[in-house]
């Protein structure tokens, strides 16, 4: 079967879309437990069962990272080579942060010693990523200033505007509900009442800063009214944070979780739907935007990729789904 | 410094760090893997304790693979932004390819290796055991295969605007994929792998016979990594045979760097020594082998081998380093093959979990492999300069233009910080680990 070039750079936007997604929605809960950790544990106890509930899972989920990572330089190298340099600085801090990060809850585990300062290096290796990766992405979406030849033409400041850091605020918010909604499914006792209570407080939170950012987006291209998906999904997200904290406030805690991932989803539905078809928007001049038309592999790499991803993922996703299902149920003591 | 030099040194640093912790991945999930099967068919309970200690063992290097790895996958683009432009068309395809086949298997199963050992049956956990085994290898082959297409470029054509190169895009994938040395280097690599993990678990061993402590399960984990040692050890002198051979057929100018090679020469001679000074394209102390590079590369004493005189000045890689670097790797790879011989003899004769000197050994020798494997790397590195994609892109043209010096210099001072905190902890954890033995293993994690 030969699908035009097009077809291949719209599949492969969505695709590494929804590899984000993914990334998002599982690595999202362990990097909120990370930034729990230190806050809702009280004693090395607490904190052991936490460590434990992700103990088994955070690192397949962090490979959604390094498969969309991999997926934006197979398909949009032009994307991929103009945002990793252009935004140098801040992901050198991400790099760092997550090298900690995975680290430091073996550490924790085994370095009794200092146990302190292995417990706030997984709170800052959580932290760091969650706020950087949304500011990354509101920059790439709002648009920065692309020279001729699709070079970044910006610096380290121009990464902070106030929109970015607004959408960098929100996937922080969402990232601290999937984990606080997973806390509570994972866990009983204190830290299961704690962590319902981040998650009652979070919501609003979530909320708030979610009809900010769409108003503030409204204002600032008020185009993106006229795209019906937009509304569909921010009726999405709307909803899946109405439900979220409502079953939050029942003590069902999976629906609660379950709401807070389709909320993840919704925001990434938003994302596309504005984006589409820009991978990096130029700022100053829109004619030098990077979109998939111009930042594409050719047609054969997509396709080679597309066979490896359509076989590839459904794999992954079965045996992780039974790896999930091995340790499901409450963490207990070890 | 310039930003390029200051990239290069940063992916040095960087890649060379991360290329500790794979090879013992590759060593250990095979010795775990061979554990695994003996408590499966057996169901003796000491292989289940070895196994459990491994794993523990396994799980800290992982975590030091996993936190750095994901470095090199950035690095292209925050550092190399030009070369991702120019060749992601192919280069991009094996790091997405290596996460879907490979990495999200090894770390999904390692999951259950570590936590998993009360939830899931013994047959369960033996195919996770060769899952990770396999996926680990996988992975390795993918990294392998986007090197190798950097060494010997194949199944693409250029795009060329006005003179210059904007992009490669591919037209093979098949011929990408093997090119000319996707194979040999893997092999090679594997090997290397294997002889790094099972000297590493040998050490162990060794230590406990030394101090009488869990003898049982130490005669069990020496008796098992001493065969895959050995094995390992004598293949590779095959394997980095042919790896030489593909080398001075596809690149013969780095072949000519490594043996330093000035003149072409007809009934070459082979370098077993020597300190060669590219200013004077001489070399010094040099001890060689008569007409044996030309016996070995084209099994005929005779041959004529080309040398670096014959390859344009700005085409020429530096000399020194591969050469010295490349004679170190085959040094140590002859002593392990001693080292091997030993061990077999040891081992047959039914002497070798009492000679104390050869116990000894293993532990001092047990880091060796790594410089072997950093040597090998930097040979086969340096030695394809001043390319980053052989013939096809320079290094010099290669680099990140948007990305000032200082701003490189400034995560280069915090990458070399944070790794050598890191190596630290690695080593005391391991040396904690190790005082703690097989009988402290806890089976449900942390």
């Amino acid at each position: 079967m030969e699908l035009s070039d097009s077809v291949y750079q719209i599949i492969w936007f969505i695709l590494i879309g929804v590899l984000f997604a993914g990334y998002s929605i599982l690595d999202g809960f362990d990097l909120g437990v990370g930034i729990l950790f230190p806050f809702i544990t009280t004693d090395d106890r607490e904190k052991g069962i936490l460590a434990r509930s992700i103990g088994p899972v955070w690192d397949g989920n962090e490979v959604w990272l390094v498969t969309a990572g991999g997926a934006l330089f197979a398909a949009f190298p032009l994307a991929y080579a103009t945002v990793f340099s252009g935004f140098y600085l801040a992901l050198m801090l991400v790099l760092f942060a997550l090298i900690f990060r995975a680290v430091s809850l073996e550490f924790w585990a085994h370095d009794e010693k200092r146990r302190k300062i292995w417990s706030w290096a997984f709170f800052t290796g959580s932290l760091v990523p969650s706020l950087l990766f949304g500011i990354a992405l509101g920059n790439v979406v709002y648009g920065v200033p692309l020279t001729e030849q699709f070079e970044f033409g910006g610096n380290f400041f121009t990464l902070l505007r106030p929109m970015p850091l607004l959408v960098g605020l929100l996937g922080l918010v969402a990232i601290i509900v999937q984990g606080s909604t997973y806390t509570a499914m994972k866990t009983e006792g204190q830290v299961h009442e704690r962590a319902r209570l981040i998650t009652k407080k979070m919501m609003v939170l979530y909320a708030l800063i979610f009809i900010s950012v769409v108003l503030s987006t409204m204002v600032y291209m008020p185009e993106i009214a006229d795209k019906a998906m937009v509304w569909i999904f921010s009726a999405l997200v709307i909803l899946s944070v109405g439900a979220g904290w409502f079953f939050n406030s029942q003590d069902r805690n999976g629906g609660a979780f379950l709401m807070s991932s389709l909320g993840f989803a919704g925001l990434w539905g938003i994302t596309g739907s504005i984006h589409f078809p820009n991978m990096v928007r130029g700022a100053a001049n829109h004619a030098h935007s990077i979109t998939i038309g111009n930042s594409s592999s050719s047609s054969l790499t997509l396709k080679i990729m597309l066979i490896i991803a359509l076989i590839g993922m459904p794999v992954v996703i079965a045996y992780s789904a039974y790896v999930y299902y091995i340790f499901k149920g409450k963490t207990t003591e070890a | 410094m310039d930003a390029v030099l200051l990239s290069r040194i940063q992916f040095g640093v960087t890649a060379g760090f991360h290329f500790i912790f794979p090879p013992l991945t590759f060593g250990l999930t095979f010795i775990i893997f061979i554990i695994e099967t003996m408590f499966l068919k057996s169901g003796e309970e000491i292989f289940r304790k070895i196994s459990s200690f491994l794993i523990k063992l396994l799980g800290l290097v992982f975590v030091m693979g996993v936190a750095t790895g994901i470095v090199l996958e950035f690095s292209f683009g925050t550092n190399w932004s030009t070369y991702s432009r120019v060749v992601g068309d192919i280069f991009g395809a094996p790091l997405a390819a290596e996460a879907i086949i490979a990495f999200f298997l090894e770390s999904v199963f390692l999951g259950v290796l570590i936590f998993g050992r009360a939830r899931v049956s013994r047959r369960v956990f033996w195919l996770s055991a060769f899952l990770v085994f396999f996926a680990s290898h996988m992975s390795g082959l993918w990294i392998i295969v986007a090197n190798s297409w950097m060494q010997t470029p194949a199944g693409f054509e250029k795009v060329v605007v006005n003179g210059v190169l904007q992009k490669v895009t591919l037209t093979d994938f098949t011929a990408a994929f093997l090119n000319g040395s996707t194979i040999i280097r893997y092999i090679h690599v594997v090997l290397a792998g294997w002889i790094t993990g099972s000297l590493f678990a040998a050490a162990i061993a060794a230590w406990y016979l030394i101090k009488k402590r869990h003898e049982e399960a130490a005669r069990h984990i020496l008796k098992v990594s001493l065969i895959v040692f050995i094995c390992s050890a004598l293949l590779q002198l095959g394997s980095g045979h042919a790896h030489s051979v593909q080398v001075a057929k596809t690149q013969p100018e780095k072949m000519a760097a490594f043996e330093a090679l000035w003149n072409t020469t007809t009934g070459a001679p082979l370098a077993i020594f020597g300190i060669p000074v590219e200013s004077e394209q001489k070399t010094y102390l040099e001890i060689s082998i008569p007409r044996m590079l030309s016996l070995l590369i084209d099994l005929d004493p005779n041959s004529k081998v080309a040398g670096l005189n014959d390859f344009p000045e700005n085409e020429r890689p530096p000399v020194l380093l591969p050469y010295m670097s490349y004679h170190t790797m085959i040094g140590l790879g002859m002593l392990f093959i001693g080292i091997a011989f030993l061990g077999g003899v040891l081992l047959v004769t039914g002497k070798l979990y009492t000679a104390a000197w050869y116990l000894w050994g293993l532990i001092l020798l047990a880091p060796l492999p790594h410089i072997a494997n950093e040597t090998g790397w930097i040979a086969a590195e340096v030695g394809r300069q001043p390319w980053v994609v052989y013939k096809i892109l320079r290094t010099a043209d290669a680099a990140s233009v948007v990305v000032p010096a200082w701003q490189i210099l400034f995560s280069l001072i915090m990458f070399s910080a944070i790794y050598l905190l890191l190596f630290m902890m690695f080593i005391m954890l391991l040396v904690k680990f190790v005082k703690a033995g097989p009988e402290e293993v806890r089976e449900g994690g942390y």
